[in-house]
């Protein structure tokens, strides 16, 4: 099998600042993977350097084969990487069937190189959201919605994509117990329809019970990748987040 | 409706605007009516970047006074050169400015990049009263011929009637886009430009394209211009006038909707026209300033947003 992602020697700094240094990370097709790490630790960075929102520096990101280096964030959308926002970013003046019409008329058609009808748009907007159990609130604005409403509709939108691999950026912070079985069952279903997931979390149950693996960033560097209940009793692991 | 009924219907309009303007044969009338329907252009122009796409342009009587300036190079170099080919070569000119600087200024976000617009029309104002050919700060004449071409009566009948084309064209592309995968992706940027690329939207060249639509309208929108006012200098052709009431009518009308620029300008357009007879000719500003500022505080949305809300 070969890698999806692949990262290699990926190095980013902020002025004197190293954010990332020499990160080399690989994700097979269909894995799921957790990405943990403290805050700080470059983690979100990662993921602005895969998704494109800031340009890696050094090393470089291959995706299904392909050089990603250089190339802007809605031309790796277009390539099939979506990913959703920490904090969710809806389309405040858009209908929630109207936010993910966004990503179907600019990756999906401009990838398929060919508009889908207007009706098949919308029926596709609102299958999606009735998966992420939305369906009812279609029309209504993103302002109408709870906490894990957004988050659900975040990651709808990036669902819309049709995405080869979706980055889930802290999709579950602040919400109850309930409501993180109700996202960590929503992604799992979506790696079972064959989507890969980097799964990005502070919510170690959450982390523990979804990844199939875990990598784990402590101030720009990856210090451990493995099976996850190896790599929370490794040393250097505890330490990161314990302290000696 | 489609688009070809819609404009359809916006010439019919458009027809029994004129026919209106031609039955009372009042050349006040005409005069009148081409300010209200060029701040309908100017209006629709400058919403599609700043009401559809969320980018603030303060920069408006730059590309106006290009299309402006244009027509009176053109006129210079080829007296014989019909307007309509005119307002072409000044959008052209209007919309390209619009481009450069849309890639010049749109790393720029938010107030930025207003402020970059509004140096820009002063940059503009600089160049043009430096510039001897168009009369520099002195202005420039320019004669137009007494009779309309084509359809006969004062030349201001046809001035009008040019502007009403020019309305119908912008209001159709306004609405076309609107219903379009542009309009979506505009609409996208302008609440969240980070989301929009993450969605697959280019935001760069659909920035560009809204900023050469918008610029290429408002030089449109100024090339008759020169033979409206047969005299025109730097001060009025880059009056603080038009920027205010390109902004005021679309945000009084409402931003979300062609119809909004055009209610607003009709609305604005008309009561300043009004007091400009009735009281003095200087209190039409200070009607576009109020009527904005109380928009702004009771109707955000505009007065067609208002109607929008209740149908929500």
């Amino acid at each position: 099998m070969t890698a999806l992602l692949h990262i290699e020697g990926l190095g980013k700094r902020f002025g004197g600042f190293v954010a990332l240094d020499g990160i080399e990370l690989e994700v097979q097709d269909g894995e799921r993977l957790g990405l943990i790490g403290p805050n700080g630790s470059g983690k979100s960075t990662l993921v602005n350097c895969i998704c494109g929102t800031l340009q890696n520096e050094q090393g470089s990101v291959r995706f299904a084969g392909e050089k990603l280096d250089g190339l802007l964030a809605h031309e790796r959308t277009r390539r099939g990487l979506a990913r959703s926002f920490q904090l969710p970013r809806p389309f405040a003046s858009l209908s929630l069937a109207e936010n993910l019409r966004i990503p179907i008329l600019y990756a999906v058609n401009a990838r398929n190189a060919g508009a889908l009808p207007t009706a098949a748009i919308d029926a596709r907007c609102r299958g999606l959201l009735g998966e992420v159990g939305l369906a009812e609130k279609a029309d209504r604005l993103p302002r109408d919605l709870t906490q894990i409403e957004m988050r659900k509709l975040e990651l709808a939108r990036a669902m819309a994509a049709e995405p080869k691999l979706l980055i889930a950026d802290e999709a579950m912070a602040g919400l109850s117990h309930t409501e993180v079985d109700e996202i960590i069952a929503l992604l799992i279903r979506l790696n079972g329809q064959g989507v890969t997931v980097i799964m990005i979390e502070h919510i170690m149950r959450a982390v523990m019970e979804f990844s199939q693996r875990l990598a784990v960033l402590v101030a720009g560097k990856k210090i451990a990748d493995g099976a996850p209940k190896d790599v929370v009793r490794d040393a250097e692991v505890v330490r990161a987040y314990l302290g000696e | 409706m489609r688009g070809t009924p819609f404009i359809l219907i916006l010439i019919a309009v458009a027809g029994v605007v004129f026919g209106l303007a031609r039955w009372l044969d009042n050349s006040y009338a005409f005069f009148v009516g081409y300010v209200v329907v060029q701040y309908i252009v100017l209006g629709t122009a400058w919403n599609i970047l700043g009401g559809y796409t969320g980018y603030v342009n303060f920069g408006i009587t730059a590309f106006f006074a290009i299309g402006a300036y244009s027509s009176v190079v053109l006129h210079k170099l080829v007296p014989t050169l019909p307007l309509p080919a005119m307002i072409v070569v000044g959008g052209v000119m209007a919309g390209i400015v619009g481009v450069g600087t849309g890639y010049l200024t749109l790393r720029l976000r938010g107030v930025y990049f207003s402020i970059a617009t509004l140096a820009l029309a002063v940059v503009v104002q600089t160049l043009i009263t430096n510039w001897d050919f168009v009369g520099g700060a002195r202005g420039a004449y320019v004669l137009r011929p007494r009779t309309a071409p084509l359809i006969g009566g004062g030349y201001i009948d046809y001035l009008f009637l040019i502007m009403l084309g020019l309305c119908v064209a912008a209001l159709a592309t306004a609405r076309a886009i609107e219903r379009s995968s542009l309009g979506f992706g505009f609409a996208a940027i302008r609440d969240d430009e980070a989301a929009a690329e993450a969605s697959g939207v280019p935001t760069l060249r659909l920035k560009l394209i809204a900023t050469g639509l918008s610029g290429g309208f408002m030089g449109m929108a100024g090339a008759p211009l020169p033979f409206y006012v047969t005299y025109l200098d730097p001060a009025s052709g880059f009056s603080l006038n038009y920027a205010v009431n390109a902004i005021a009518m679309p945000l009084i009308g409402g931003t979300s909707s062609w119809l909004g620029p055009v209610v607003g300008a009709v609305l604005v357009g008309g009561l300043q026209e009004y007091l400009r007879v009735t009281i003095s000719s200087a209190v039409n500003v200070l009607v576009a300033g109020v009527l904005m500022v109380m928009f702004v505080i009771i109707a955000p949305q505009g007065i067609v947003g208002l109607f929008q809300r209740k149908r929500r």
